[in-house]
């Protein structure tokens, strides 16, 4: 075989693996909403609409700029409220583990936001935010900070204690310490961290937006699907979400195995 | 003169050093020999000042440079990252050198993984070696090298012309040593 066959073959496998699951479960939906429709005597719609019905609405949804416009917003204000958290994670599991002074006053904050429930946030930081629109973003942020913390607390707590020897006997420095030995041994930690991050993002951020009810949001459209019963809106907008956190995942990943890109 | 007086190192109840006393010249290359666990890496790491000691006093060159008994390499730099990362910058256009003296020229852009358990030591070697210091202390340098190699390597290292302090297996390696001191122990004894 040629390396040319095999890369063919590869690829090939890949499309499969990536297709059969989504047909089966397609085919799953659709068989569903069928038995629906039967039982509710051709009211299936409302309460589960099939895979074609919801793509007919997203292509109708689609053509208008409230859409797109909702769709961007909801995007933006979610990965910003995760990259603060990121940061304001990863910067207090520095913090924590790096100062005992840090880590008693830190830990058991972080430890609180935890605990607390998102709807409880929700409310508190509606109270709090001078726009609904940022409770979306600030709601994402305190979802993914205690997650970045543990995860990057973890990472500096298991980087090899006989590579940061070696570091102080060649006389690497502080910066260089970083940089060379606690960066690359941390970074899949909280890469990890990312990943599920983004995730809790979302999923609380879209929470904030259906409780809050910003003007361009995701969460809104989702809010006004429920109450006019537009199930396959609610489908279809449930679909956006979905595609855009995973498109927000593909290009985190690409990223960090960017950054990792020296590793052989 | 490389000095250590009546030092004593114990690790929980367990005593390594126990009022162990050595003097060295400051010059040529000792090979300390012993069987595996008699204390010859907790001596060496004492006179790296890596190792606190329970009593006793330690006089080295400064600064004292350590070659540990594992690679300690950093899997994602290559073998030239680990050259440069140890040299100021001044120094930075050294790195074939030092990769000469390993024999790994050609393997610069290779990264620890893909290397061969000897060529790991080697590397190991030169980045300890090109830190650059006062005292080379090395422990087990040619572990996984081959005799001939190791031989040659033990003469490109006496031509730097800074004491070394080894510890070695190889019977090969110790020979060519200008000095061996026999070790036994815990507590480490000189024989």
């Amino acid at each position: 075989m040629t390396p040319s066959t095999t890369s063919r073959n590869s690829t090939g496998i890949k499309i499969l693996r990536a297709v059969i699951p989504l047909a089966f479960w397609l085919g799953v939906w659709q068989l569903a909403a069928f038995l629906v429709d039967l039982r509710t005597s051709g009211h299936g719609a409302l309460l589960l609409p099939a895979p074609m019905v919801v793509a007919g609405r997203l292509q109708v949804l689609a053509v208008q700029p409230a859409f797109w416009q909702a769709a961007v917003v909801t995007l933006g204000r979610i990965f910003a409220g995760f990259a603060a958290g990121a940061a304001a994670g990863a910067v207090t599991a520095a913090a924590t583990s790096a100062l005992k002074g840090a880590d008693w006053v830190l830990t058991p904050a972080v430890k609180v936001i935890r605990a607390i429930p998102v709807a409880s946030f929700i409310v508190l930081v509606l109270l709090w935010a001078p726009s609904a629109g940022w409770v979306p973003a600030i709601v994402s942020g305190l979802m993914v900070l205690p997650v970045l913390w543990g995860n990057v607390s973890k990472g500096v707590a298991q980087t090899d204690p006989l590579l940061l020897e070696a570091a102080r006997a060649y006389r690497f420095g502080r910066g260089k310490t970083l940089r060379l030995v606690y960066l690359p041994s941390v970074l899949p930690y909280f890469a990890s961290g990312c990943a599920t991050g983004l995730g809790l993002a979302w999923k609380a951020g879209v929470a904030a937006e259906v409780l809050c009810q910003p003007k361009l949001a995701i969460g809104t459209q989702l809010y006004r699907a429920k109450i006019t019963l537009e199930t396959p809106d609610l489908f279809a907008w449930t679909a956006v979400v979905i595609v855009l956190s995973f498109l927000l995942e593909y290009a985190m990943g690409l990223l960090f195995r960017r950054l990792g890109g020296s590793k052989p | 003169m490389i000095s250590v007086q009546e030092i004593t190192v114990c690790f929980g109840e367990k005593v390594v050093l126990d009022h162990f006393s050595l003097e060295l010249p400051e010059k040529g290359i000792t090979a300390l020999s012993g069987p595996s666990g008699c204390g010859k890496t907790t001596l060496l790491r004492v006179l790296a000042g890596l190792q606190p000691v329970q009593q006793g006093t330690v006089t080295v060159p400064q600064p004292p440079v350590m070659l540990f008994q594992e690679n300690r390499l950093l899997p994602w730099r290559t073998v030239e990252r680990h050259i440069t990362d140890v040299l100021p910058k001044s120094r930075r256009g050294e790195v074939s050198r030092w990769l000469a003296l390993a024999e790994l020229e050609g393997e610069e852009k290779q990264f620890p993984p893909a290397l061969s358990g000897g060529m790991g030591r080697r590397l190991a070697l030169a980045r300890a070696l090109a830190c650059g210091g006062k005292l080379f202390l090395l422990d087990e340098p040619f572990t996984g090298v081959d005799a001939p190699r190791a031989a040659r390597m033990v003469e490109r290292i006496r031509q730097l012309g800074v004491p070394v302090i080894l510890s070695s297996h190889e019977a090969e390696v110790v020979a060519l040593c200008d000095r061996v001191i026999s070790l036994k122990g815990p507590p480490l004894v000189r024989v």
